[in-house]
């Protein structure tokens, strides 16, 4: 079996073999940015359509069928037709940060994959303070989103952009707070020992109670940290008609639209990553038989099953619930997820400290 | 009415104006509003209106009586069968004619389809606003089941134009029967969903309940009627203060709520479906035997002298002044439409408040532009 | 107790949320449920109501004979002006001078499918027809003839 890993070795293998050092770590970072954005582009293809027929089929209806076998190539078709349309800078916006917004928001989606693990030994960068590289540059979007908003010149671009400001600098904290319990029973900033220590079962299971109320914390608040309904005041189309990226037409607007599914799939892989267990196939106890057809499944299928597992219970949410209101949003994160969380991680540390976990 | 500065949106206050719409997502229609904000919060709001004017009234009077009908399809198009059903009354109470009991039937029945249909809609276009998608779809499967049985009896889905004064246009379709039980059904079973999508929803409850407060006193001077107007404790539904057709006949509740939010608006429309629900259950299996239309002249000749009748639309009361000189044609026509009333008070109701909460108030009136605008 | 009260309201919106998702996730995996209409596929099988009203026609027998005396009763019934009846002079077998339908106009673009001018008919010469799809590149096409070019008046009308 051909596993990502190997892959990796041999091409690593094979550079030095005819390149020196500082070439190959040239040629491998072109390799990198090339397989990111591929990947990227695939993965936006990809979540769109799915977006598109997990809503379709909850509003009883059949979505897109027309392009391509059953439908799956619309989203490429509208990607084509994003392309070639006129991407418009107002007149009054201040065409530099215009134009630099989108672009913002692309690469900032784009940092945030790098400590990700897709499979076994199969990473980009395993830097030692992982966890903490995440929740920074994540929180650089809004920079992107606020850029946006007041470049535009445009009323209800500028209102989406401030509730955005405000959405993301006060569910930064209980995502951060959430992922802190994680970091704390492991012991370890490292997404790949955080993975390694989910060896013997996944947090969500070994955690105990604590870990659970992280695990639900977390996903409420990257839900929001990513802008998605109920919680896309940012953009709340039946009120700011498409918020902060109202102006933008073409395929800026299609960047930014990239980058909100990018996060989606970076976030809810941090997720899986820290509470699904990452690559780790599912074990359960001693049944050695049961075990060893799960080892059999490859790591990358596992990573991204997880991934897209959480990626639909977030798409669940947007088409179930209505929209909260700016300061209901607010009151939810300082008085529910924030005290809570803090709650939560002095069991988890009381928890650590006793080692009760597995 | 614009102020000096509008042209940089910010007034001398350094409070910024907004235009929502005429093409605006939540106006559901070409409304313009100009609205007032510091920050997230609503200080004003300032409906400006005509975007949609056909002057429907100034046409009727060059109309036929039989003829002025149809075009009050085009203004509140999501009852134009109660709409057309309120001028027949009018016509009818200059002819003098009797109308038969079946042809009074069929109308009430074909009225309370329309508002059931009407409420559903708006059930959908209310979750919509506050940001929910997904109960739109399902309110148009049941409003499909609605629009088909119309389709099948009046002709045509939404401007019906079934009414002519002195009866209906045709009898009803041999199937009718059978659909509208089936839509009975259809409902016993989908309303409670309808609950567990959206009406026991905390993010909805929270979104609605206390927003868009009016008093009843306010209410009544802001001229508000139906069922945003019960949510606040008015009794006004015409169908039991000054019942026309079958409604003196048939057994239901006008429903009524005290508190005044937008949450009661809510949950007015919610128990009126279900009310006009019962009354199609009780009517559907009593359709009496007989003509579907009396016996009228070819060109009909009000006498001279101004009569009025009034009918409760699913938005409200929906009034119809006709003056006549003898003529063929009226001499003058006034339509009294709900959204227009009901659209006033939006100010009252949403100043203070974020602009979300507009958005679900002004949803929860239900306006619907062409009758605002006429 | 403040706590509680807090526990509580939490645990019922959970409870709130999850029936709500309960009801998504059904029609998510039920897929019968699903009630789109592939509509320029189902063309061959839709089937419209006898009733519906689509586009004014005048039917014609096989001799190519329609019904319509010229009467002009539906263009005076009809709200918007849809109808123009151009008359002409039929000379009878006998003779005499009769009024006769030379061009039945009718203005598609106007008309609003009330259905007056069926009603006022006094002789079953119109009625509608339940075809739908009116869409056409220049409007002039709109614009109608309905009586067949050479038809003649059916015997026995008036």
């Amino acid at each position: 079996m051909i596993s990502f890993s190997e892959i990796a070795s041999s091409v690593h293998q094979w550079l030095n073999s005819h390149l020196s050092p500082a070439w190959v770590l040239t040629v491998e970072m072109v390799i990198v940015g090339v397989a990111a954005i591929a990947l990227f582009a695939l993965l936006g293809l990809v979540l769109v359509i799915m977006e598109r027929k997990v809503a379709a089929y909850m509003q009883i209806r059949l979505g897109p069928n027309r392009v391509g076998p059953k439908g799956m190539l619309q989203s490429t078709a509208d990607t084509v037709k994003l392309l070639v349309k006129e991407g418009i800078t107002p007149a009054g916006a201040d065409k530099f940060m215009f134009n630099l917004a989108p672009f913002i928001a692309m690469i900032t989606a784009m940092l945030l994959l790098a400590p990700l693990g897709f499979a076994k030994d199969f990473q980009i960068w395993d830097l030692n303070i992982g966890v903490l590289y995440v929740t920074a540059v994540s929180s650089l979007s809004v920079i992107a989103i606020l850029m946006a908003g007041w470049s535009s010149n445009n009323k209800y671009s500028l209102l989406g952009a401030m509730r955005s400001g405000a959405q993301i600098v006060s569910y930064e904290l209980s995502a951060g707070l959430a992922i802190m319990t994680i970091v704390v029973l492991t012991g370890s900033l490292q997404l790949s020992e955080i993975v390694e220590s989910q060896r013997n079962g996944w947090w969500i299971f070994k955690g105990h109670l604590p870990a659970l109320i992280a695990f639900v914390i977390f996903i409420i608040a990257v839900t929001a940290e990513t802008n998605r309904a109920p919680f896309d005041l940012a953009e709340a189309e039946s009120e700011l008609t498409a918020g902060f990226h109202t102006e933008y037409s073409g395929m800026k607007f299609a960047l930014f639209f990239l980058a909100e599914y990018i996060n989606v799939f970076t976030v809810c892989a941090i997720g899986a990553t820290l509470f699904l267990g990452g690559w780790m196939p599912f074990h359960i106890g001693n049944w050695e038989g049961f075990n060893h057809v799960m080892d059999y499944i490859p790591s990358s299928i596992w990573f991204f099953g997880k991934t897209f597992f959480l990626i639909f219970v977030i798409m669940w949410f947007r088409w179930t619930f209505p929209r909260l209101r700016i300061d209901q949003l607010l009151d939810l994160e300082w008085k529910y997820l924030l005290p809570i969380s803090m709650f939560n991680i002095i069991l988890v540390t009381v928890i650590a400290i006793y080692h009760l976990h597995g | 009415m614009y102020s000096t500065t509008e042209h940089i949106g910010v007034n001398e206050l350094g409070d910024m104006i907004i235009n929502v719409g005429p093409q605006h997502p939540a106006t559901h229609g070409v409304l313009h509003l100009v609205i007032t904000l510091n920050g997230e919060t609503v200080k004003k709001v300032e409906p400006h209106l005509g975007y949609i004017h056909r002057s429907i009234e100034k046409m009727c009077e060059s109309l036929s009586y039989r003829q002025f009908i149809y075009s009050t399809s085009r203004m509140d198009y999501l009852s134009s069968h109660i709409n057309n059903h309120g001028c027949a009354l009018a016509v009818e109470k200059g002819l003098q004619v009797e109308i038969p009991a079946r042809a009074e039937v069929i109308r009430v029945l074909m009225g309370e389809l329309t508002r059931v249909a009407s409420h559903i809609l708006w059930w959908g276009a209310l979750a919509m606003d506050i940001g929910a998608f997904t109960p739109f779809f399902h309110a148009f499967r049941e409003r499909e089941m609605i629009n088909e049985i119309m389709e099948e009896t009046c002709g045509a889905r939404l401007t019906m134009n079934y009414m002519v004064p002195g009866g209906v246009m045709f009898d009803l379709h041999p199937n009718f029967h059978k659909r509208v039980k089936a839509l009975l059904q259809q409902f016993k079973d989908k309303l409670d969903e309808y609950d567990e999508l959206v009406t026991y929803n905390t993010i909805f409850i929270n979104r609605t309940k206390g927003v868009g407060f009016i008093s009843a006193e306010d209410a009544i001077s802001y001229g508000m009627s139906g069922p945003s107007a019960r949510a606040s404790g008015v009794s006004c539904d015409i169908r039991k203060i000054y019942p026309y057709g079958m409604y003196d006949k048939v057994q239901f509740d006008e429903v009524l709520l005290q508190e005044g939010d937008t949450y009661a608006r809510y949950l007015v429309r919610m128990q009126e479906i279900r009310q006009s629900l019962s009354i199609i259950e009780q009517l559907i299996d009593n359709i009496p035997e007989g003509d579907f239309q009396a016996k009228t002249k070819a060109v009909l000749k009000l006498p001279k002298g101004e009569y009025y009748s009034r009918v409760e639309t699913a938005r409200g009361e929906f009034g119809v002044y006709i003056v006549s000189e003898g003529g063929m044609t009226p001499y003058r026509i006034k339509f009294r439409s709900p959204g227009f009333s009901n659209l006033s008070a939006l100010d009252h109701m949403t100043r203070g408040s974020k602009i979300g909460d507009l958005v679900a108030t002004m949803g929860s009136l239900d306006l619907v532009i062409p009758d605002i605008d006429r | 107790m403040f706590i509680v009260d807090y526990i509580k309201s939490i645990y019922g919106a959970m409870k709130s949320m999850g029936t709500g998702m309960k009801r998504t996730a059904y029609y998510f995996t039920h897929h019968k449920e699903i009630i789109t209409e592939q509509y320029p596929d189902n063309r061959d099988t839709l089937v419209l109501p006898e009733r519906f009203r689509g586009e004014v026609v005048m039917t014609h027998t096989e001799q190519n004979e329609h019904r319509c005396t010229g009467c002009t009763a539906c263009e005076l019934a009809c709200p918007n002006g849809t109808i123009k009846i151009v008359t002409k002079f039929d000379i009878s077998p006998e003779g005499k001078k009769k009024k006769a339908v030379d061009k039945f106009i009718y203005h598609l673009e106007l008309c609003t499918m009330c259905n007056l001018c069926i009603e006022a008919c006094p002789t079953n010469a119109i009625k509608m027809a339940q075809s739908f799809e009116h869409s056409v590149f220049d409007r002039s096409q709109l614009t109608k003839v309905l009586n067949q070019p050479g038809s003649k008046l059916e015997e026995g009308v008036e």
